[in-house]
């Protein structure tokens, strides 16, 4: 029983250790990214300053779409072979996911707003992407919190997350094709190649962003972990 | 061969079942037709056709929810789906059964709603026609699937709307598409959707139903 015991305490202190270190990895990463960003990286030719908000928007789409990933192959999983996390681990991703997608609409807004003098365009195809995969998203968890726990809930939740992957690529798909009767007018905004230190800023910032989502997700996880093992101690006790 | 025949079993009692009750498709008539009325009194008199058109496929799309929010009531209130998961068949066949019910709904609706339109608003091609074809089938495939989710929680109703229409959003891209620009392409698209989430939703609504 001790013995147990003191096993288990170890393995809780490593996984600690472990989230401390990913959180001071993260911290790290994202000074370096935020310092690259403002001191090191040249103002781009045609957009000026207002530009480096590029070094942050990109990198969280990215992660956003990883987030959604993860979500669907934990979802997956759960479907195919039935661990007991799995359906924690991919609502947490996908909880992780549509914070992540709240950010790409926050910072795409405040780009188009400096650059197009608009708030909103219907004109940016990730945007529009990101909007209908915040109403698609945000309708998991209406789903999740309608239906009570248990089996039935979880493998309602990870078909849902299985239909969101298959949902990317066809929006995607659908505001291309609608841009042409829509509004024909299409932004470049990649423009020409990025130079090296650009593009070192950029994968310095993705890191970062990518080392963060690890970091919430691991916290998250952990907190879930330790609400369910409490509620199973109470309902053991009572 | 059994599988046909268990989709056909399942499917003819959902069409007994709206003959005798006159339940869904009624509604979704008189539905279609006032949300014509309604957007007669939306459009500006400058709007021109095209605006049309694309209301065209926002009534489709409403009127086709209104028959899938529909579809599991009979069987969650009757405790029928439970019994229908322990009947020796698969379990995608009661999907199966379902779509090809609710599309004949759908189908009854648009013979209504299309001459209507085209007599309120403006006559329809052949492009619109085969884009709405190809569009109700992934409705309905989708859809169905949906509608078994949302019978299962506590908001009942209020959720299918919610799950839905961001998975529409493609169908009507394809659609509005279709019918403004007459091109072959989205059409394609439309097959595409099709092709993709009918798949997805036959071979996932077992999970939806077993636990």
């Amino acid at each position: 029983m001790t013995l147990s015991f003191c096993d288990h305490g170890a393995v809780r202190t490593l996984r600690e250790n472990r989230l401390a270190a990913l959180a001071a990895l993260t911290f790290a990463l994202m000074g370096a990214g935020i310092a690259l960003v403002f001191f090191y990286v040249p103002n781009d030719a045609d957009q000026g300053f207002s530009q480096r908000i590029f070094y942050f928007h990109v990198p969280i789409a990215f992660t956003a779409y990883v987030c959604f990933a993860w979500g669907a192959w934990k979802a997956l999983v759960h479907l195919w072979k039935r661990p007991a996390g799995a359906d924690l681990e991919s609502y947490v991703a996908i909880h992780q996911g549509l914070v992540f997608g709240c950010l790409v609409l926050l910072t795409g807004s405040i780009w188009a707003r400096i650059s197009w003098g608009i708030w909103w365009t219907w004109s940016s195809d990730q945007l529009v992407l990101f909007l209908i995969l915040f109403l698609f998203y945000s309708a998991y968890f209406m789903l999740r919190y309608s239906l009570p726990p248990g089996p039935g809930r979880a493998n309602m939740s990870a078909v849902y997350a299985l239909f969101g992957v298959a949902l990317i690529p066809v929006s995607f798909l659908a505001i291309r094709l609608a841009k042409d009767f829509i509004h024909p007018v299409v932004f470049n905004r990649d423009g020409p190649q990025m130079a090296g230190s650009m593009f070192l800023t950029f994968c310095v910032c993705l890191a970062a962003m990518l080392s963060l989502f690890a970091t919430l997700y691991h916290a998250e996880l952990a907190g879930k972990r330790l609400d369910a093992r409490l509620r199973e101690l109470k309902e053991a006790l009572a | 061969m059994t599988y046909v025949r268990d989709v056909a079993a399942l499917a003819r009692k959902d069409l007994l079942l709206e003959l005798r009750a006159k339940e869904t498709v009624p509604s979704m008539l008189l539905f279609v037709l006032a949300a014509f009325v309604v957007f007669h009194f939306a459009l500006p008199s400058g709007a021109g056709a095209l605006a049309g058109r694309g209301l065209l496929w926002v009534a489709i799309v409403f009127t086709a929810l209104l028959a899938l929010t529909r579809a599991f009531v009979a069987e969650r209130e009757q405790g029928l789906l439970d019994a229908l998961v322990l009947a020796p068949c698969d379990r995608s066949a009661i999907w199966a059964a379902k779509s090809l019910a609710v599309l004949a709904f759908l189908a009854v609706a648009e013979l209504v709603a299309l001459p209507a339109y085209a007599a309120f608003f403006s006559g329809l091609d052949e492009t619109t026609v085969a884009a709405v074809c190809l569009a109700d089938l992934g409705i309905c495939g989708v859809g169905t699937l949906i509608g078994a989710m949302g019978v299962a929680g506590r908001a009942r109703e209020l959720l299918v709307p919610l799950l839905f229409l961001p998975l529409a959003i493609p169908v009507v891209v394809g659609g509005v598409g279709a019918s403004v620009t007459g091109e072959p392409r989205y059409l394609g698209f439309l097959a595409l959707y099709d092709a993709i989430f009918v798949v997805v939703s036959w071979a996932s609504f077992e999970y939806v139903v077993v636990e």
